[in-house]
């Protein structure tokens, strides 16, 4: 029931088992010979594939000095395609954190035919290609569109994108949680009266809290870094539809690679931040627990 | 339960396995038989179209062709940051995107000595409409009109939009306009611009997506997008721009992608672009030769009154000066961009 | 998986009102467009012509389709492949082991998930390309060639996709403990022998679980590979990057047909998934 396909934020609350664990040992050894080897074989490798490559557009976008650096990001069109960015993904965001509770509440909390069909449905956008996602998207709300509505080249299209990319993120994490909350207490607050929504507001949501705020970041660094989908959705129109990583493809083929070099450090400072974020959120939740 | 988990793992593995293997088998070029084209996005259906004759040539017999396109500016550097590895021949959209391979020293300098000075194909700047012309477009002149909603590809990304920018210059001088007359008339039709799409092709199809009413583009790819079958019409205003496409041989390349550009400059290749809608860039007859899509297929081609081209202009390296910064620099036109889309 | 707290909850009005609107949104947002896919997919390209599946093969049957399919698959499977054994080791070793820089590394190796596709790319080409890159010249010295080759792609896609076994494990590894493990070793077994009885076991579904999950996003993915491939036809062209080729070169029937292919892919993908998820629960 739970699948997170998503993978949890963090301390990954334990898919489905018993909740009150007693954490077994935690203790840790000491590097061994062979165990540092492995650890240096694989620090190579992970410096290899992503810390160089990713110093490397650092590098480039402090080729052009600071001054340079700011121009582009000052330049009133990446301006706009970064506010666009972050404002879409922000509303996404939010949208999820309210719709993504809801969706994991009644996946958990109700019982109907078909419901397990739904629980696969939510890891769809995620199994997805997203450059499928996109044309799928685009068959429905597209210039063929059987309801007659046409998205392409519209802030309701990226919107819509967006909030098909990152469906899963809240569910996921929201899911599990629910599963494990303590019906004692919520039975306890209803036989003195509570009523539902007071129970909900009370007792339920502080420990969702949590874990939406976990699945929200996860969503708003998918969103803000989001590319497949938008291509053929998104016309790249400058200041209306243009968002940072088409941006970034832009300036890469209209070959200023400084430029998109400059682009792709400010979405790395928001990636790294997130994490930073999901890190404290999940300690604190670890904490709790 | 488990044995069932099992063979589906298994089975993912073993058809994985299976497909690594098998191409490893095919797919890599083993014989000089292959020509690696990289080219911008327009002329990939021109291409294929004098592949397949080229392959009922002599030289071009059981050649295959691996074509990789896309914006003119960021294939180009592509080739540079290869140094050429699997590149046979090149094609761009204007001419600065080959020169960098010259002097990347992919590129021979003599690739423009030739009899068309290393020209492969030629079209015109055109205004597409909606099918029909609801809005009874004429001229450049009408892109200013409140009503219009203009599609076209980015100059910041597209070689081809370079085209059509100067297009609208050389229109408003061929007025009689001064230069600032020529900048105010090119910002007043770049506010009336919706959507700047990556490149040539990508306008076309946000076109085709109900997206802006009036597509700037080349008279070839309005032909070939109406043999597609879309609902579009185009007007070749009076005044309007050559296009002229450089294609050449990298240095290193096999001998047989020479006999292809030997093959595409004859009079096969060129009418297989003719048929495709571009103009013949030799002296080839081509009387008698229908061309789907065009207005009048069997004149597909109507001679424009007032041509202007980039030699009137002083060439490439003189208009890119002026006009087209790199890297981020403003110049003339990035300024009027910027101050026209400006909110 | 009958769980009581399921038959507690009480239906009143807004129990079904939050159903409806559940049901109704994700059938807007996801199942309806999935089956318009389906739709277009079987649909006869033109009016008289062959629809239906047979017509779905044929466009199947290009060569350059299936060569896109085939070097997604060999891409995928070496990205995977990398990424089982790295992320094994280095979970083994977050979780396992004390060492300098070990929680800084342990977020560290969350970074690929928040990267947007396109700086992957972007960095790939800043760190290996040929003419540009830091080391371009160095490897191309040694006769390396990594931007706009295979292992270029598979770097790629195997950067997007590392996190996913990763994320996998770690918990489970955190939940086991090391009880068994110190037990074995006092026992006399060496450290293989150890992982090999006691831990690899333990972490079983969740290796599995990390690999399915990493082949789904392995076969989709889209934005680092169109930045580092040369996308030509026969020549680096994966099955996503012929999806846009063919979506903007009026070839969508086989645009369709092909991303019909991987939305299969993924959805059996995630039936694996479902289906360890219960033989993990069991």
């Amino acid at each position: 029931m739970t699948d997170t396909l998503v993978p949890p934020a963090g301390p990954a609350p334990s898919r489905g088992r018993p909740s009150g664990r007693v954490k077994a040992s935690s203790g840790r050894f000491p590097l061994t010979a062979s165990s540092g080897i492995g650890l240096g074989v694989a620090l190579v490798w992970f410096s290899v594939l992503v810390l160089i490559p990713l110093a490397a557009v650092i590098g480039a976008a402090a080729a052009g000095g600071w001054g340079a650096f700011w121009d582009t990001l000052t330049d009133a069109q990446t301006f706009a395609a970064l506010r666009l960015t972050v404002v879409e993904a922000l509303l996404v965001t939010l949208a999820n954190a309210v719709i993504g509770t809801i969706v994991a509440w009644v996946l958990v909390r109700d019982q109907f035919f078909g419901k397990r069909l739904l629980d696969v449905v939510i890891d769809i956008p995620f199994a997805l290609p997203t450059i499928v996602a996109g044309l799928i998207l685009l068959s429905l709300w597209g210039p063929d569109s059987p309801v007659g509505v046409n998205i392409v080249n519209t802030r309701q299209g990226i919107f819509l994108a967006l909030l098909f990319v990152t469906l899963p993120f809240v569910v996921r994490t929201v899911q599990p949680v629910l599963i494990e909350l303590d019906a004692d207490v919520e039975e306890a607050a209803a036989s003195l009266g509570a009523s539902r929504f007071t129970t909900f507001r009370r007792i339920i949501l502080p420990s969702l809290v949590p874990a939406i705020a976990a699945g929200s970041s996860l969503g708003f660094a998918r969103a803000i870094s989001e590319f497949g989908s938008l291509v053929l959705i998104s016309g790249n129109t400058p200041y209306e539809t243009e968002v940072a990583s088409l941006k970034i493809l832009k300036f890469l083929e209209g070959d200023n690679q400084d430029g998109a070099a400059a682009v792709a450090v400010l979405l790395l400072i928001v990636a790294v931040l997130t994490i930073v974020a999901l890190d404290v959120i999940s300690r604190r939740v670890a904490r709790r627990g | 339960m488990k044995r069932v988990i099992k063979a589906a793992a298994l089975a993912m593995t073993g058809a994985l396995a299976l497909s690594a293997c098998a191409s490893t088998d095919g797919g890599s070029d083993d014989s000089g038989k292959t020509i690696n084209i990289v080219g911008f996005a327009v002329p990939e259906a021109a291409n294929k179209a004098a592949a397949e004759e080229f392959n009922k040539t002599e030289a071009g017999k059981d050649v295959t062709f691996s074509g990789s396109y896309g914006a003119s500016g960021d294939q180009s550097r592509k080739v540079v940051d290869t140094k050429g590895k699997d590149t046979d021949y090149v094609v761009f959209s204007l001419e600065p995107d080959m020169t960098r391979l010259v002097d990347a020293g992919l590129v021979d300098e003599s690739w423009n000595q030739g009899e068309t000075k290393g020209i492969v194909s030629s079209s015109v700047a055109v205004i597409a409409t909606q099918a029909g012309n609801p809005l009874g477009i004429k001229d450049w002149s009408d892109l200013t009109r409140d009503d219009v909603k203009i599609v076209t590809p980015d100059p910041a990304s597209s070689g081809s939009a370079k085209w059509n920018v100067l297009a609208l210059y050389t229109y408003a001088k061929s007025t009689g306009a001064t230069e600032a007359e020529a900048d105010a008339f090119l910002k007043k039709v770049f506010s009336r611009v919706t959507t700047w799409a990556a490149s040539g092709r990508e306008a076309t199809e946000a076109f085709k997506k109900g997206v802006g009413n009036v597509l700037l583009t080349y008279e070839n790819e309005a032909i070939l997008a109406k043999q597609n079958g879309e609902d579009l019409d185009y007007v070749v205003p009076n005044h309007t721009f050559k296009i002229e496409n450089p294609g050449a041989v990298l240095k290193d390349a096999a001998p047989v992608a020479t006999d292809w550009l030997d093959f595409l400059l004859s009079d096969e290749g060129q009418l297989a672009f003719v048929s495709k809608g571009f103009r013949p860039v030799t002296g080839v007859d081509i009387a008698g030769v229908e061309v789907q899509g065009a207005n009048d297929p069997a004149n597909p081609f109507p001679a424009v009154a007032d041509l202007s081209t980039a030699a009137d202009l002083g060439g490439w390296s003189a208009i890119n000066k002026e006009w087209f910064g790199k890297d981020g620099e403003k110049l003339r036109f990035d300024k009027l961009y910027a101050e026209a889309t400006k909110q | 998986m009958a769980d009581t707290r399921e038959i507690r909850a009480r239906k009143g009005p807004v129990t079904y009102l939050l159903r409806i609107f559940v049901i109704t949104y994700l059938a807007v947002l996801v199942i309806w467009p999935l089956y318009e896919v389906g739709k277009q997919t079987f649909a006869p390209t033109k009016e008289g012509a062959e629809g239906g599946i047979s017509a779905f093969l044929e466009r199947l049957s290009d060569p350059s389709v299936s060569y896109a399919f085939n070097l997604t698959g060999t891409v995928a499977f070496w990205a995977v492949l990398i990424n089982t054994l790295f992320g094994v080791g280095i979970s083994l070793l977050i979780v396992r082991y004390q060492f300098p820089g070990r929680r800084i590394l342990s977020v560290l190796v969350d970074l690929p998930m928040s990267v947007s596709p396109v700086v992957v790319g972007l960095a790939l080409v800043l760190a290996y390309s040929t003419g540009k890159g830091w080391f371009g010249e160095a490897l191309e010295g040694v006769g390396i060639f990594i931007i706009g080759t295979t292992p270029g792609l598979i770097m790629a896609t195997a950067f997007v996709s590392l996190p996913l076994v990763i994320r996998e494990i770690v918990p489970v590894l955190e939940e086991i403990g090391t009880d068994a493990e110190m037990a074995a070793s006092s026992l006399g077994a060496s450290g293989w022998q150890t992982f090999r009885r006691i831990t690899l076991p333990s972490i079983k579904w969740a290796v599995i679980y990390g690999v399915v999950l990493s082949m789904a996003r392995s076969l989709g993915e889209f934005g680092a590979v169109k930045i580092v491939s040369p996308g030509a036809e026969l020549r680096g062209e994966t099955a996503t990057l012929l999806i846009q080729n063919r979506y903007t070169n009026y070839e969508e029937p086989t645009a369709y047909a092909a991303a019909f292919v991987l939305v299969l892919a993924s959805v059996l993908a995630l039936v694996v998934v479902s289906l360890i998820r219960k033989e993990d629960h069991s």
